[in-house]
């Protein structure tokens, strides 16, 4: 059974003798789904660097109480740039970049059904930074001082309105998120289409790997909840523009609308952030455990389940508002529920683990990483879906603990664990052993250092986004751990960042399909061509690869 | 897969492997559908706002005195029946095309255009009376900020809903226009009927609910 075909070589067009200059305008005039997928993770990447470095800056100033390395304002712009940065430029960019590279091999397609708008989708997003971090420079703060957004990652009114923030930092916050947000969107709609038409022949929708199930039901959630936060942002720049009364609290509006507006999308966000993760961890645990993943139609259903219920627990995010016990109880209920289909997920992982000839492999180690960690978060924020409990700590540093576990522990750590797996596919070369185990070992370490004592700073009643504190609350302890495990952390990126330079130039060479994986992606060379196969293949189970190594007992038999 | 179940089906490796049916979904139609849905939360959130503002402003104009159909029925209701009736043009322009009947899909192109046109031309009317007459702006109170933000957001789609019509209607004219094209025609008559329905939704609630 000749299912699939190598592509052949020669095809493989790259001219040694092309000037810099061509080069670099391949780069940037294409509409290739790879090419800019690569793009996409290396810009969200750097982005990483800097939202990381504003961290360590923040992280520095609270070492200790009575620190002065940074004053006030500047410790609002550090935090408020952080987590959009982490969020709208890091996490963002790179589960689409990713999805970008690997949707269309995975269904064995040969590119997005609309590759110019996919393109029109990065470059969105690229200016979009660009203009968020532009503010700089370019918007008036006090004193005439160019002055970054310093109103948090959720921007609350009525603190974004012209009388209480003077200048143009908040119009930045606005007009380049919401430039980026128009790029998710149309990237969003490019996957909901290519996964609904362009799977090759045979690949029924419950054929489909989970990871493309997984950024199907991603992109309808960015489909649904993005627009909204921009139909807000547009409200709020008529507030600040026209002097319109939407969040103007002197003029009648309301704060708490903007709050619910924010959250209703703001919610869905935090899963299409983790959705990702789900979908990296999806793929590698199984070929690391040598198993099939554990109760396929489950995952699935779990997915929808998420997407579904992830857009009526916004309230959460405000239980500490006032809102009356039964709204509260509601959301509350709405919150316990969605644990649930994540709790189905995190038992199928383990049930896939269970048994398996487990490979310690860099990939695989930060996919356990995830586990642990994202358990961690999850019960935590489980904890925080009480109401009496949430109304205990909300605002203080165990929120930040909880949304670090599942963001860092869970959506990083998975990222990390993607590009250790899927970048030898891209480059065609391996990164290090070594060098992974010293990144994941120390980041681990790192995180958890960082992470962990601020559940208990919270307890101990530290708010969030104070820019020091006094001696005398028992805060220093927990802070300094806090701060010292920013140490380590840098130390394992410096080792990331030596590990995949080194594997760019001196990598030893991946071969198609160095993992013994089961998805189309290997069977196709790496770095894939152009046109990724040279003939459209056919599958008949979700494991195409398996069926073609082990004709003698090929999964269609089963599913 | 276990080894046991392999070896206990020995005859299955010798059966044909099955390939899932495909079905033929439009690319362009998709995703002009996933278009309309986001669309749709994007005013879903206008009018959420909209909805929630009815009723919470101290100071006037108000829109039960300026809105209210029974004081201005001429302007909206006519003005909502030429965009209504619009999207039945539409329809009947692309039935012509799918036939190949290109001069009478071309007349009933123009048709459509027309009566968008008209609709902007009322709403543009409506605005300036509002604004002369009545003395409401977008900063005048909420009222103000709701309407012009939720009318504006809609006209504008209708406008550009109506250079995407008329770029279509120029290609025509040149002589362009194909019965193969009536898959991108069709799908550019769903976004006309999307901006429609929202109409029906913008006039219930800014124009029944809001002035109750
Ligand atoms: C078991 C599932 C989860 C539950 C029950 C849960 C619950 C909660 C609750 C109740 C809060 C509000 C705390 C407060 O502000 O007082 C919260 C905050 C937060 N959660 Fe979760 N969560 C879960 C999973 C996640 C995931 C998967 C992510 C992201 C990947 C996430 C990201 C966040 C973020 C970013 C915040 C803080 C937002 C902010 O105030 O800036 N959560 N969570
Ligand atoms: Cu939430």
């Amino acid at each position: 059974m000749t299912i699939l075909e190598k592509p052949k070589q020669t095809l493989h067009t790259k001219d040694p003798n092309a000037s810099f200059l061509s080069y670099m305008h391949q780069w940037i005039a294409t509409s290739d789904h790879k090419k800019l997928g690569v793009m996409y993770v290396t810009t969200g990447l750097l982005f990483f660097l800097i939202g990381g470095l504003e961290a360590a800056m923040m992280r520095w100033q609270l070492a200790w109480s009575g620190m002065d390395v940074v004053g006030p304002e500047e410790f609002n712009r550090l935090f408020t740039m952080h987590g959009t940065t982490m969020v709208f430029l890091v996490g963002m960019p790179i589960l689409l970049g990713v999805a970008n590279y690997l949707v269309p091999l995975m269904i064995g397609a040969r590119d997005l059904a609309f590759p110019r708008l996919n393109a029109f989708g990065f470059w969105l997003f690229f200016f979009g930074g660009l203009l968020l971090y532009f503010s700089y420079f370019g918007a008036q703060g006090l004193y005439g001082m160019g002055s970054a957004p310093d109103v948090g990652w959720f921007a609350y009114a009525p603190l974004t309105e012209r009388t209480f923030s003077r200048g143009h930092s908040t119009d930045y916050w606005i007009l380049g998120i919401g430039i980026s947000g128009f790029g998710s969107i149309a990237t969003g709609i490019n996957l909901i289409t290519t996964i609904l038409t362009m799977r090759c022949p045979g690949m029924s929708l419950m054929k489909m790997p989970l990871f493309v199930w997984l950024m199907f039901i991603d992109a309808i959630l960015i489909m649904i909840a993005m627009p909204p936060l921009t139909a807000a942002q547009i409200m709020l720049l008529f507030d600040r523009w026209l002097g319109a009364h939407f969040f103007d609290t002197q003029g009648g509006g309301s704060a708490v609308l903007w709050q619910n507006l924010f959250w209703f999308f703001g919610h869905p966000e935090v899963y299409i952030l983790i959705l990702p993760a789900f979908a990296y961890v999806s793929e590698i645990i199984p070929v690391f455990s040598r198993k099939v993943i554990f109760g396929y139609p489950l995952m699935v259903a779990a997915t929808i389940a998420i997407g579904f219920i992830s857009l009526g627990v916004w309230v959460h995010h405000m239980f500490a508002l006032g809102l009356s016990p039964m709204v509260n109880a509601i959301f509350m209920g709405s919150t316990m529920l969605i644990a649930v289909p994540t709790g189905i997920k995190m038992f199928n992982w383990i049930a896939t683990l269970y048994g398996g000839r487990i490979r310690f492999q860099t990939p695989m180690l930060f996919s356990l990483g995830f586990l642990t960690q994202f358990l961690l978060g999850g019960l935590t924020g489980i904890m925080l879906a009480v109401v009496p409990f949430d109304w205990q700590v909300s605002d203080s540093y165990f929120v930040v603990g909880h949304f670090h576990y599942v963001l860092f522990g869970g959506l990083v750590f998975s990222i990390f664990a993607a590009i250790y797996y899927w970048m030898p596919k891209v480059t065609g070369r391996m990164l290090s052993e070594t060098l992974g185990k010293w990144h994941f070992w120390l980041l681990f370490i790192g995180f958890n250092l960082t992470f962990g004592p601020m559940h208990v700073s919270g307890m101990l009643g530290m708010p969030r986004r104070i820019y020091t504190y006094h001696p005398d609350r028992g805060w220093e302890l927990w802070n300094l751990l806090s701060s010292i495990g920013v140490l380590f952390q840098i130390a394992a990126i410096l080792f990331f960042t030596y590990n995949v330079l080194n594997s760019l130039f001196k990598g030893k060479k991946a071969g198609d399909d160095p993992w013994d994986a089961w998805t189309l992606e290997w069977e196709t060379t790496s770095p894939p061509p152009e046109y990724n196969f040279p003939e459209i293949p056919t599958v008949h189970s979700r494991r195409p690869l398996w069926d073609k190594k082990h004709p003698e007992d090929p999964d269609w038999k089963y599913e | 897969m276990t080894q046991a179940t392999a070896k206990s089906m020995p005859s299955a490796s010798t059966m044909e492997a099955p390939v899932a049916p495909r079905r033929n979904l439009n690319r362009g139609k998709l995703g002009m559908a996933c278009l309309i849905c986001s669309e749709i939360t994007f005013f879903g959130t206008l009018l959420a706002t909209y909805l929630f503002y009815i009723g919470r402003d101290i100071s006037g104009p108000y829109p039960q005195d300026v809105l209210d159909i029974s004081v201005a029925p001429m302007k909206v209701v006519f003005n909502s029946i030429f965009l209504l009736t619009s999207s039945i043009w539409i329809v009947l322009a692309v039935k012509a095309l799918r036939k190949g009947r290109i001069k009478t899909f071309a007349c009933w192109w123009l048709l459509t255009i027309l009566f968008g046109v008209e609709f902007l031309v009322g709403t543009g009317m409506e605005w300036y009376g509002l604004i002369v007459d009545d003395g409401l702006t977008i900063r005048t109170n909420l009222f103000g900020s709701g309407f012009y933000t939720v009318v504006g957001f809609h006209a504008g789609h209708v406008c550009c809903g109506l250079i995407l019509l008329t770029i279509i209607f120029i290609l025509t004219l040149c002589g362009y226009m194909h019965k193969r094209h009536t898959h991108k025609v069709d799908m550019l008559s769903w976004y006309w009927h999307f901006v429609d329905g929202i109409w029906i939704a913008v006039f219930t609630i800014v124009y029944i609910l809001g002035t109750a």
